[in-house]
């Protein structure tokens, strides 16, 4: 290989990681952007509770939907093999903020054709919301390994009109 | 030397070394084995159809045969080649004969370690998966066995420590040999990575598991394990890049383009490698969305090395087909010994490599990992990057590396050269399927939804990537079939010839590391590991302070 053809690679080469590496600041930026203006899909920990007493003490003692306002909030628990309150009704176009936590291992949290999907961790709370665009039913699947039921746990929403 | 056979013991007495490294990777094979007759299985499930009932008793779940599939393919067969390949590279580059005591202590804590959590696994007590998120407990038996192999490794670290500061000493000023860079720096990387597993196995699992403690913080136990979790994927890749950096070019009737970049890159996977894990826990509340973010611009750097190692083994490909004749844009591509079934199976590995790589980003991006997060897409990911470029490099390196250790010729080159293609097209079409089954369906990983006729009515629209599934599982069946019988038929045959004995094709490097700045830099070793030492600490350190200082146990449960 001659002095000539080796500088050839090296402008080559400088020219590949220059648009490597720009494109990488394009998805950082692209990534700061989507989290700033549609964050709240993202799970976020509200609190810590003992996974222990879940099933008999505090808010998801009591899972349920509920109305507040214009808007919905859940209270869930992913327990194995299934959640609760086992399916869920809300109108389309209403934003619903769903609390979601384990009284035993840890279970997923996946609403399909969403963006949803919460690792369910005992001892953690976790938020999440999404507006429902439009009206039918949306699966929700357990997508953590909790055991030998694990991929019967499946339950719905249903988005009415 | 005519051909003749020898006896057992006589065969490698000037190369101590040699029976080593051939016992790690028969090891490591033998593990591979068991490990791959469960996957057709798991593509099976994919597909809706599932053979479980009818390993009964033997098996006793999907979730068992999972995690023998993760645990032997993933945690054991990887460690075993880079405690094979990384140890003796270095060794033949620089003429020293590794510490064979301590070479020989390694093995058997592996193998030692290996039996120990084996019984678990085969007796389902262990059906946790390789993951084995708390608070899912399996039997102590498993997490000591895991702790004794995974620290057979830390003995591997200190063997080519030790030949490297022997280096060092005998010649002063002089840059440490490419190879042995490359396992040093794969090996030093190791031990920074592997400090969160053995932390969680050592301090927190083991002791609950003999019920001295209560519970463990299941997000704790995730956090210390996706610490070392994703950094273990460079443990797995990166003796699969000295391969593909240092012997391939040569096999394929060439050169490497840069030495010095060479070392770049790795250099690099020892800073990002490490605190980059939050991106396997976007979806756990606990981690504040800043942290996951800098984990997400991390995670995005590591991505550097590999686009450097993208153009550098293009271009020293291109630098052999054009030595071997090759003409025009593209005729180079052709040229190359596409015959060579160890050639080949790295061609085909790198090839797989584009695609698993731009997956990769997606994933690591922390907003879009939403759509993907537990499902199939991840194991489509994976399969593309450990199943097909890792798992192809240490087979087209079995397929010389067996011959140069044992002397023995390698039986029936064409069916090895067939295997690797079937395996390249099995896990084609296996992980395109899984990408868009989670992708489009949301479907799960890890689940047996052949057994569940509420998972099989939820995901029907997905029949024809399901039918997909089925295909590939076939394909691969044959592949490993193929394969495993070349390598073993190699092994066990009883002739020996050492006659025509090979040294290892290391290659030459048209631009040379020596007086060059940027490999003097490199090769600041103890600095760089200080660098990524302190990148830990800003990367990690104020969460876990927060987690170990704020505990929040749960009991152990076993629902399998």
């Amino acid at each position: 290989m001659n002095h000539e053809e080796h500088a050839v690679i090296e402008r080559f080469e400088r020219g590949w990681l220059i648009f490597g590496v720009g494109m990488i600041v394009v998805f950082v930026v692209l990534i700061a952007y989507t989290m700033a203006n549609f964050g709240g899909s993202i799970p976020v920990g509200t609190e810590r509770v003992d996974a222990t007493k879940v099933r008999t003490e505090g808010q998801f003692a009591n899972p349920r939907l509920e109305q507040v306002g214009n808007e919905y909030v859940a209270y869930v628990q992913a327990f194995a093999f299934g959640y609760s309150p086992s399916e869920m009704r809300v109108k389309r176009g209403r934003k619903v903020t769903f609390y979601v936590t384990s009284p035993d291992v840890q279970h997923g949290f996946m609403i399909e054709r969403t963006n949803i999907n919460v690792q369910v961790i005992p001892g953690e709370v976790a938020r999440v919301s999404h507006t429902f665009k439009e009206a039918g039913e949306y699966t929700i699947i357990c997508n953590e390994y909790c055991g030998l039921g694990h991929a019967g746990m499946i339950s719905k929403i249903v988005v009415e009109e | 030397m005519a051909v003749r056979t020898l006896p057992r013991l006589d065969a490698y007495a000037g190369n101590p070394e040699k029976k080593l490294t051939l016992y790690m990777l028969m090891l490591g094979f033998a593990a591979l084995l068991l490990g791959t007759l469960f996957g057709p299985l798991q593509s099976f499930n994919y597909g809706g159809l599932d053979l479980y009932p009818y390993l009964k008793p033997l098996i006793q779940s999907y979730y068992q045969g999972l995690s023998l599939h993760g645990v032997l393919n993933a945690i054991v067969f990887t460690q075993l080649m880079a405690q094979a390949l990384l140890v003796y590279f270095p060794a033949r580059e620089l003429g020293y004969r590794p510490n064979m005591t301590l070479a020989w202590v390694s093995w058997w804590m592996a193998f030692v370690g290996l039996a120990i959590a084996a019984i678990p696994l085969l007796l389902n007590a262990a059906s946790v998966l390789y993951t084995f998120y708390a608070p899912l407990k399996a039997h102590w038996a498993f997490y000591v066995g895991a702790a004794i192999f995974v620290l057979s490794s830390w003995v591997s670290v200190y063997i080519v420590l030790q030949m490297w500061l022997r280096f060092r000493r005998e010649n002063p000023g002089k840059i440490t040999p490419l190879v042995t860079y490359m396992s040093l720096i794969h090996w030093l990387m190791w031990f920074l990575a592997s400090l969160g597993l053995v932390v969680e196995v050592a301090v927190f699992l083991i002791p609950w598991s003999f019920g001295w403690i209560e519970g463990v913080d299941p997000l704790l136990m995730r956090t210390l394990f996706w610490y070392t979790g994703h950094p273990i994927v460079y443990f797995w890749l990166l003796p699969a890049y000295v391969v593909a950096y240092t012997i391939l070019p040569k096999q394929a009737g060439g050169r490497l383009i840069s030495d010095p970049l060479a070392r770049l890159a790795f250099l690099m996977f020892l800073l990002f490698s490490i605190p980059v894990g939050f991106h396997h826990q976007f979806a756990d509340p606990g981690i504040a969305p800043g942290w996951k973010f800098v984990h997400t611009v991390l995670t995005m750097m590591v991505a550097v090395p590999s686009l450097m190692t993208a153009f550098t083994l293009a271009a020293s490909l291109e630098n052999a087909g054009r030595a071997r004749g090759g003409k025009g844009i593209l005729g180079w591509i052709r040229a190359l010994p596409w015959n060579n079934p160890s050639v080949l199976a790295l061609l085909l590995g790198l090839l797989a490599f584009i695609p698993g790589g731009a997956g990769g980003i997606v994933n690591a991006s922390f907003t879009l990992n939403q759509a993907v997060h537990n499902t199939t897409w991840i194991p489509g990911h994976f399969h593309l990057q450990v199943a097909t470029l890792v798992t192809m490099a240490f087979m087209g390196t079995a397929f010389w590396l067996v011959p140069h250790l044992t002397g023995k010729p390698l039986v029936k080159p064409g069916l090895a050269w067939a295997s690797m293609w079937l395996w390249f097209i099995g896990m084609f079409i296996m992980t395109f399927a899984l990408h868009w089954m989670g992708f489009l369906w949301g479907i799960p990983r890890r689940a047996h939804i052949a057994e569940s006729p509420a998972a099989m009515a939820a995901y029907q629209d997905s029949l024809p990537w399901m039918v997909m599934n089925i295909i590939s599982g076939i394909i691969l069946f044959v592949a490993a079939i193929f394969f495993f019988y070349v390598i073993f038929a190699t092994a066990l045959q009883a002739k020996r010839d050492f006659s025509e004995h090979q040294e290892i094709p290391f290659t030459e490097a048209v631009s040379k590391p020596e007086g060059n700045a940027l490999a003097l830099m490199t090769d600041r070793v103890w600095f760089w590991f200080g660098v990524a030492a302190v990148l830990i600490l800003v990367a990690y350190g104020p969460v876990l302070l927060q987690m170990f200082t704020n505990l929040n146990p749960v009991p152990g449960m076993r629902l399998w």
